[in-house]
């Protein structure tokens, strides 16, 4: 169909006039607070019959342009409504005494004061920076020494690799249950109380999980890094005479440097946003008898979970907002600083 | 020479199967004690001792039946959402992925990329409040209901999905050679043509990648689901159904580890069948 056929000169203005339109009319409805349940739709159908009649209209030259108008707009509308007015209207609502619905007074800093002044905060961020460092070194030495059990050659290592991985297809929720019944039910015979039940073992139940969960991940990761390394640089190492552990030290480790800071950063992030886990398990239960002078109830609760617990449950909105927009400035700068130095040592290498 | 090298992999087969049995052994506790009652679990949580097919067919017919569980109902919404998601994310994706690289020396385009990349590194916990009051207020002006309801969560997806689908198709359209649009233009082929009949089809091994990260993150995920959803609303997917459902009946083994089954089984069956896809898929997800 050209553009400047009949149609498209009769219809490309139809298009528009009508879904510009329906467009008014419904949103005059939306703002005279009409009870009409039809309107959405009118809205809809209005915008789409608008696009259309954009995308018909009869003109060579700005064609590619409107196509492109056309393409970027489902997606950028949705991004902007889900994640860039909420990011915007989050970091003001810190700022307020926003109820979850709506505020009434600026309050500055006060959400933030209030926050570090709450022993129970602090111990969920000290708690999270020691889950996070223990687990990205944890998951990492397993995970690749998993992935170098997984790169032998002998005859069970797809069986290997596929059990591995398999934890990481379980959503959080449902495998936080299956671990409660695990602890409590199974290795209670080895461990007589239920490692759940102290908070200490709770915290070391929950880097156990994490670990499951997650290392079969990680080293599939390194097992495609490893297996990606030219084979010639090995076999020159084995003519030289290098054995197995200086193979590793000083040719597998230095030439997979790019992979390993792949997995420490997403070992990093992923660990930072624990929640599905830490809620299902231990829902941050534990007590802690001395910190900061206060008896704590919530000893085994991380960041994420101590953010959606003071906003949803405690219903404290401006409180949880604040605490997030803190917890988005620590994942900003964690990933800032990761960036530079992969940075650097791609240009060293 | 041989012979060591032989007992080396041995030794290596031994370890590996010690490790892949410490993995499998909370799934195979799922399994296996589906088919027992909750006095045997508690039991004997490791044995087969009391295990039969009957006692399976009565959990299942007490989980399934649950009104608050309701499996087929959370499977077919979980579904539902899952695949619409995948789909939109994977055509809108591609479209603004291809007008942003086809563009990428200008400076609106740049700028569009570079937003969608760093939003990357937003953590969800900072939107999430707003998120549900901002789809709260749009939904009751505009007149549609964007919470508690499937096509406000997929809008949600493809917000959140986004930046992530087009940081990765970006990558892989800028390897595609000009010259093949080119040729199509001057065939007097249309703009929009050329990218569904061209580009489209050569995204193929990519949108599988972004396919199965999306779908990995999608189905499994429980905070939007349960925050836009609500735990006690009607529409309810599959993880926020087991939360629910757990909730209802604290250590009742035989029902939570049944419903726990249902849950992750159809994940498992996936993954049997597309298993190299799904690993190399996450792993590309991963590296790029």
């Amino acid at each position: 169909m050209k553009p400047d056929s009949v149609a498209h000169k009769v219809l490309s203005p139809v298009f528009l006039l009508v879904g510009v339109a329906l467009m008014v009319v419904s949103l005059i409805m939306d703002f005279t607070g009409s009870s009409f349940s039809g309107r959405g739709a009118m809205l809809v159908l209005g915008l789409i019959m608008a696009l259309t009649g954009l995308y018909l209209l009869p003109t060579l030259k700005y064609h590619r342009a409107i196509v492109y108008v056309i393409f970027l707009f489902p997606l950028l509308f949705a991004f902007a409504i889900t994640v860039l007015i909420p990011l915007v209207l989050g970091v003001g609502y810190s700022f307020t005494d926003w109820t979850g619905i709506r505020f009434t007074t600026w309050v500055g800093l006060r959400n933030y004061v209030t926050m570090f002044n709450d022993p129970s905060f602090i111990w969920s961020i000290l708690l999270t920076l020691l889950f996070v460092i223990l687990n990205m070194i944890l998951v990492n030495v397993i995970g690749f020494a998993l992935a170098l059990l997984c790169t032998v050659k002998m005859k069970l290592v797809n069986f290997f690799r596929a059990a591995f991985f398999l934890p990481n297809l379980i959503g959080g929720i449902v495998l936080g249950y299956i671990w409660q019944f695990v602890f409590n039910n199974v290795f209670i015979d080895l461990t007589k109380t239920s490692l759940l039940s102290q908070t200490k073992t709770a915290n070391m139940a929950i880097i156990l999980v994490y670990i499951w969960q997650y290392a079969g991940y990680i080293m599939l990761i390194y097992v495609t890094g490893l297996t990606q390394m030219p084979k010639d640089v090995l076999e020159a190492a084995q003519i030289d005479g290098a054995n197995a552990v200086k193979t590793l030290f000083h040719i597998k480790i230095p030439m997979i440097a790019s992979t390993f800071t792949i997995c420490t950063f997403l070992t990093l992030t992923s660990a930072f946003k624990q929640f599905d886990v830490n809620m299902a398990l231990t829902n941050g239960n534990g007590s802690v008898p001395g910190f900061m002078g206060s008896y704590l109830s919530n000893g085994t609760q991380m960041l994420a979970l101590n953010i959606y617990n003071t906003a949803i449950a405690k219903n404290n909105y401006a409180q949880g907002q604040a605490k997030a927009v803190f917890f988005f400035i620590i994942l900003a700068a964690v990933s800032l600083i990761q960036v530079r130095l992969s940075n650097k040592k791609e240009v060293e290498l | 020479m041989t012979k060591s090298k032989r007992f080396k992999n041995l030794i290596l087969s031994v370890i590996g199967l010690l490790v892949a049995i410490y993995v499998l052994f909370p799934i195979y506790l799922v399994f296996m004690n589906s088919f027992k009652k909750q006095t045997d679990i508690v039991a004997d949580p490791i044995s087969l001792a009391g295990a039969s097919s009957a006692q399976l067919l009565e959990n299942l017919r007490q989980v399934v039946g649950n009104s608050n569980f309701r499996f087929w109902y959370a499977f077919g919404t979980s579904a539902a959402i899952t695949l619409l998601s995948l789909v939109l994310l994977a055509l809108f994706g591609g479209m603004a992925a291809w007008v942003i690289s086809r563009n990428h020396k200008k400076r609106w385009a740049a700028v569009i990329y570079m937003i969608f990349v760093a939003s990357m590194i937003i953590p969800f916990q900072v939107v999430m409040l707003p998120l549900i009051s901002t789809f709260r207020d749009a939904g009751k002006f505009i007149g549609i209901s964007l919470l508690q309801s499937i096509p406000g969560i997929v809008f949600a997806y493809c917000g959140f999905g986004g930046a992530m689908t087009v940081f990765i198709l970006v990558g892989f359209i800028k390897g595609i050679p000009y010259e093949l649009e080119e040729a199509a233009s001057i065939d007097g082929c249309s703009p929009e043509g050329t990218f569904f009949k061209i580009i489209l089809p050569l995204l193929k091994p990519v949108i599988t990648t972004v396919t199965i990260l999306n779908g990995m993150w999608i189905w499994n995920d429980y905070l939007l689901p349960s925050l836009m959803l609500g735990q006690n609303g009607k529409v309810k997917t599959l993880p926020v159904a087991v939360q629910s459902f757990v909730g209802s009946y604290v250590k009742q083994w035989d029902r939570i580890l049944t419903a726990a089954l249902l849950a992750i089984l159809p994940m498992i069956i996936l993954f049997a069948l597309a298993q190299k896809q799904i690993m190399s898929g996450m792993v590309e997800g991963a590296i790029k």
